[in-house]
């Protein structure tokens, strides 16, 4: 009797501990799952040609990582002799240019039509909703071609511009505007205020969370375009990081400087993770937000 | 539509909707015009002449096994990931949402991979599964005897290709189903264990029926993403090898137009593609609007 209850208690203690256990356990095979191939690439990054042509390449991190990271900064590969350096700059413009311009443009927008009444506000508000149908994957080569007659190829202007439009953006600030109480406005017309000093002095600086949630979506958005400026830059010194990564891995597997790819494949990661990092709680504040 | 303070002013609104307004027009609605416009067209890549052909370029493409082939590959591949990277995303945000130490942690390490692009993902994926240096090529081929040459092998090609696709979208999945489980009340899943229903009854009558909003949002964002923001990883592992045999949907638009300089043919694709994501649009939308309760 007494050793029935023993071994009841031991088994109950067992399932007690495999139910604790197996969320970790669960958990450590996802984060592995993830990073894994991570360090695969980082380990790559850290050796020879030779060394990862004759595979297996050795998966400890080797002694080459700082003259890798110093060529794939400055030099770039044989085949591609666009600096990573260079290519972040793009990189940078181009994310910056779009999450910045984006969030302008939709702040512009959603204060006109939450805040003014006028003939054409349904109209704007149904054209800005229709944009949602519309990515840029539907509409490659017209849009290239509206590009190209506006003589816009290789420039800033023409990767960040048919971008900065968001239906999301202009609909997440429409909705925070909304749930602004009427009287702040109201005092600041007693006060004297004109519109634009309202917007910028009191509506912008109220909207700061919303606007910061954007940002991270935004930035990470722009920094990962590809199919556009594949169409829009044939020219090496406007190459963002992603097409650079593209062209260093294409041509016959033996020519390709793995390691260097491998590095800049690293190097382009870094900036939207550390922005996600860094401002994580904003991050899924605006992901969940903008759902609605 | 707003009950908010409204100034008078006749002209300011119209301002400040102005770049937006000239942006849209120039480069959606102008661009989705000419789309409309020259897939009735034939044009001569060279001299530029424009033919008048009504529905031609439609019924070719439609008459054309490449297209329908194309259609299948995209529609099963975006079923994969969907399929793929929702149930894992489900099943890790349902363990990170527990009482359990490192939580947190836990959280931020199945956050971050959000912001890895595209093609990026495409990249990793390509250097680990390449026949001639891979890791994971090596041990298929050295371990498992598997004679691993994606780009002669459409199951192959497949297989690496939705992989990839896959672990790119679990990050973006875990962010939603998280957020919907830490709506989910605790006290009602501590009410149906204290009326003693058992973890499974628990996930399959409460949970999940609460969470069908979010589920119903990441099927819509996620069949999306498989149909139409998978480009990078196709143009980065197969260019549609072996043969065309994985050129999506998507990927043929821009091999047509860019490569093959087929406009006519190129811009009737765009317009389907445009139907296509106007119907799902319309369809969430609409959805939405009515919210599936429980």
């Amino acid at each position: 009797m007494a050793e029935l209850t023993h071994n009841s208690n031991k088994a109950a203690h067992r399932a007690k501990l495999i139910r604790r256990t197996f969320p970790h356990i669960m958990l450590w095979i996802g984060i592995a799952i993830i990073v894994f191939p991570i360090y695969f690439i980082f380990s790559a990054s850290s050796h020879t040609s030779a060394e990862i042509l004759a595979a297996p390449m050795p998966l400890n991190i080797g002694p080459h990582l700082i003259e890798n990271y110093r060529q794939a900064l400055f030099e770039g590969t044989k085949n591609m002799g666009t600096p990573v350096l260079t290519m972040m700059k793009n990189s940078l413009i181009m994310a910056l240019g779009i999450s910045i311009g984006k969030i302008v443009v939709s702040l512009m927008a959603a204060f006109a039509i939450v805040y003014f009444k006028f003939p054409l506000r349904n109209f704007c508000f149904w054209t800005i909703f229709i944009t949602l149908m519309l990515p840029v994957e539907v509409r490659i080569m017209p849009t290239y071609k509206v590009i190209s007659d506006l003589g816009m190829l290789n420039t800033y202007a023409g990767l960040i511009l048919p971008m900065i439009v968001s239906a999301t953006a202009v609909f997440l600030f429409r909705q925070f505007f909304m749930s602004i109480p009427r009287e702040i406005a109201e005092a600041s017309q007693i006060d004297g205020a004109t519109p634009m000093e309202f917007f910028s002095h009191i509506l912008v600086p109220m909207t700061r969370t919303p606007v910061a949630a954007m940002f991270v979506i935004q930035f990470i958005y722009g920094w990962n375009q590809y199919l556009w400026p594949l169409l829009i830059t044939t020219k090496p010194e406007f190459y963002t990081l992603l097409i650079g990564i593209n062209r260093m891995m294409s041509g016959a597997d033996v020519q390709i400087e793995w390691q260097i790819a491998m590095a800049t494949t690293l190097l382009a990661m870094l900036p939207p993770v550390l922005v996600v990092v860094i401002m994580q709680k904003q991050f899924i504040a605006g992901m969940t937000e903008t759902e609605k | 539509m707003s009950k908010q303070y409204e100034f008078k002013a006749p002209i300011l609104p119209y301002i400040l909707v102005l770049p937006q307004m000239v942006i849209v027009f120039i480069f959606f609605f102008w661009p989705a015009a000419q789309a409309i416009l020259q897939s009735f067209y034939l044009q001569d890549p060279f001299g530029g002449r424009m033919i008048f052909v009504g529905f031609q370029n439609y019924s070719r493409l439609l008459a054309d096994p490449d297209y329908w082939q194309s259609f299948t590959v995209s529609t099963a591949f975006a079923v994969c990931i969907t399929v793929g990277a929702m149930t894992i995303s489900l099943f890790l945000a349902i363990q990170a949402n527990k009482k359990i130490r490192f939580a947190s942690f836990y959280k931020t390490m199945l956050i971050w991979p959000y912001a890895v692009s595209t093609l990026v993902a495409g990249a990793i994926w390509l250097f680990m599964f390449n026949p001639n240096v891979g890791v994971i090529a090596y041990m298929l081929k050295h371990t498992f005897h598997v004679d691993w040459q994606y780009l002669l092998n459409f199951n192959q090609a497949f297989l690496l290709l939705t992989l990839a696709a896959t672990w790119k979208q679990l990050a973006y999945n875990f962010v939603f189903f998280l957020a919907g489980l830490q709506s989910v009340p605790a006290t009602l899943i501590e009410a149906a264990e204290i009326d003693g229903a058992s973890p499974s009854t628990r996930f399959w009558k409460i949970i999940f029926p609460m969470l069908s909003p979010t589920t119903f949002y990441l099927l819509v964002m996620n069949l999306v993403y498989g149909f139409f923001e998978t480009f990078p990883i196709i143009h980065q592992i197969t260019q549609g090898a072996p043969g065309k045999s994985t050129g999506i949907l998507v990927y043929k638009v821009w091999r047509d137009g860019v490569i093959n300089l087929d406009l006519g043919s190129s811009a009737a694709q765009s317009v389907i593609l445009m139907i296509m994501v106007i119907l799902l649009t319309v369809f969430q939308f609409r959805f939405i609007e009515r919210r599936v309760t429980y």
